[in-house]
């Protein structure tokens, strides 16, 4: 349907090589761009969950031998977290559980249950409102001497904040290259109806209205911009693969979630898909308004 | 008024003209007026000739009239719309009304002959099937039946002009204006040509035709409109009648 006849002698002109050399380089930068954005949403979706979730109060007991005294400072920090708005529950961990969170770096168990180790509290956040955990903190600090909050969301949240940033940075390259493209779409045009412009006057005297002559451009766009988006993507995703296979072969807890689904390829498999129709409609838009000016 | 810018009768009788002029002028760029004070009007169905120098204006005045180009100053009706007062959007329907043969024939050289002469149809949104039926017939009719899929660059200057004339008439147009539709064959074919020209004018098309060939013209005899000196003059039809030859 796109390779129709056409009443002006495209076949003639340097655009049909021109345009599908450019929106091919501008789909492979668009969808490298694209799938960074999309390996940043996943990765900030991941560690969002994390921060929402959990958090650690920390109790360091200065006579960690009376095993009583330990239990009621717990209980009271328990209390006490319990009490500020935001936690859904605060839990101290077992000795057990404790044993085996330092058991890569200390050894066996004997070894460490003659430790004096702090207590741990693990606490549940809720995210709407979430807990004031300054307000927290500081009252731990006045009620229980030794009690502190090991809030991760400190770091993390600085780690957020810098992927925020580049997820934003790879949405603004995909927008300036649609714009590159677009851009280049309209100077092709433009020196495409120069080169027709005698062939443009007789459809004009023979009563072919500006939408009739626009409709030709833009499938012409059409056509060579889908040429140039088929081979763009087709350069793109071998090399997202080859990432994604980098990436597995890391194993490591950041690099999890950066592999693709099939969801992740449906929406890259738009942006060539976009890339056409902008072409197409900057085509049509870019003829309109230049044949308004001819008689 | 000097007597070489005289209106036609049609033109006193405003109502009249399918095409009306009044003071027109045209120049290009900074030059003098090609077209001084120019005012005619054509009646509905009339057949004139257009005639001059080299170089007196008339593919000027006739491309005034296909609306390629607006006056310096002065007034144009086409079809009783003010042209000068046309807007962009307006101007496809009436060219839709008005057929061209140009002197250097305007082909589409990438189209084949039957694509061509079915320009104006398919900008027009005629269905293909009523195309594939009309424009074969016309293109067998100025004798290049055998011609359809040949590109322009392969036909005679002949042909190329007989080209140009079915595609100018393929939509039965209100007004015909021809730059030299004789000019680049041989008597025979003239004469054929003038013959669908004078038979368009038969069915109620408006025809202008400008041209330098004197025997035609006193073989088919109609009204003169005549430039010299950037002024037109209308000269009666002399001769034998359109009917005899």
């Amino acid at each position: 349907m796109l390779r129709r006849r056409s009443d002006l002698p495209f076949d003639h002109d340097a655009t049909a090589a021109f345009l599908p050399a450019m929106i091919a380089m501008m789909v492979f930068l668009a969808t490298l761009a694209l799938s960074g954005a999309l390996v940043l949403d996943n990765l900030l979706d991941r560690w969002n969950r994390d921060i929402k979730g959990t958090l650690t109060v920390q109790v360091v007991h200065p006579d960690a031998a009376n095993a009583k005294a330990v239990a009621a400072r717990v209980e009271k920090t328990i209390r006490l977290i319990e009490e500020t708005p935001g936690v859904l529950r605060a839990r101290a961990l077992s000795e057990g559980e404790l044993a085996a969170l330092i058991e890569p770096w200390l050894g066996s168990s004997d070894l460490i249950a003659d430790l004096p180790l702090p207590s741990l509290i693990d606490v549940t956040v809720g995210d709407a409102p979430p807990p004031d955990l300054v307000a927290l903190s500081e009252r731990l600090r006045k009620e229980v001497p030794g009690a502190s909050v090991d809030d991760h969301r400190i770091w993390l949240s600085r780690v957020i904040r810098l992927a925020d940033g580049l997820e934003m940075l790879a949405r603004s390259v995909m927008a300036l290259v649609a714009l590159a493209a677009a851009v280049a779409v309209v100077y092709a045009t433009r020196a495409g109806l120069a080169i027709h412009r005698s062939s443009i006057e007789i459809l004009h005297l023979v009563g072919a209205r500006d939408g009739y002559i626009a409709r030709q451009y833009a499938l012409r766009a059409l056509w060579l911009g889908s040429q140039g988006a088929a081979i763009g993507f087709g350069l793109a995703a071998p090399v997202l693969l080859g990432l994604g296979a980098m990436a597995k072969t890391l194993q490591g807890g950041l690099l999890a979630e950066v592999s693709f689904g099939s969801a992740h390829w449906v929406v890259l498999g738009l942006v060539p898909v976009l890339a056409a129709l902008l072409a197409m409609t900057a085509a049509f838009l870019t003829v309109l308004r230049t044949l308004a000016r001819m008689l | 008024m000097r007597p070489d810018r005289i209106l036609s009768d049609a033109a006193k009788s405003p109502s009249a003209g399918i095409v009306r002029f009044e003071g027109v002028g045209l120049r290009y760029g900074q030059g003098t007026e090609i077209l001084q004070d120019i005012s005619f009007a054509l009646p509905g169905g009339s057949f004139h000739y257009l005639t001059g120098d080299s170089g007196a204006g008339k593919s000027s005045l006739l491309s005034l009239m296909y609306l390629a180009r607006r006056p310096t100053r002065g007034r144009i009706e086409m079809f009783g719309i003010d042209t000068t007062r046309m807007n962009h959007a307006m101007l496809p329907r009436v060219r839709r009304r008005i057929g061209v043969v140009f002197q250097d024939f305007r082909l589409l050289d990438h189209l084949s002959t039957l694509d061509n002469v079915a320009l104006p149809l398919r900008v027009a949104g005629v269905r293909e099937s009523e195309i594939a039926r009309h424009v074969p017939e016309l293109l067998n009719w100025v004798g290049l039946g055998g011609a359809l899929k040949t590109r322009p660059p392969l036909l005679s200057g002949g042909e190329k002009q007989r080209v140009a004339i079915a595609r100018a008439v393929i939509n039965r147009p209100d007004l015909l204006l021809a730059d030299e539709p004789t000019g680049n064959v041989d008597d025979r074919i003239a004469q054929r040509l003038m013959h669908l020209f004078v038979e368009l004018n038969r069915l109620g098309t408006t025809v202008v035709i400008a041209t330098h060939n004197e025997p035609l013209i006193r073989r088919f005899p109609y009204p003169r409109l005549h430039l010299a000196e950037g002024g037109l003059a209308l000269h009666p039809a002399s001769g034998a009648s359109p009917a005899e030859a």
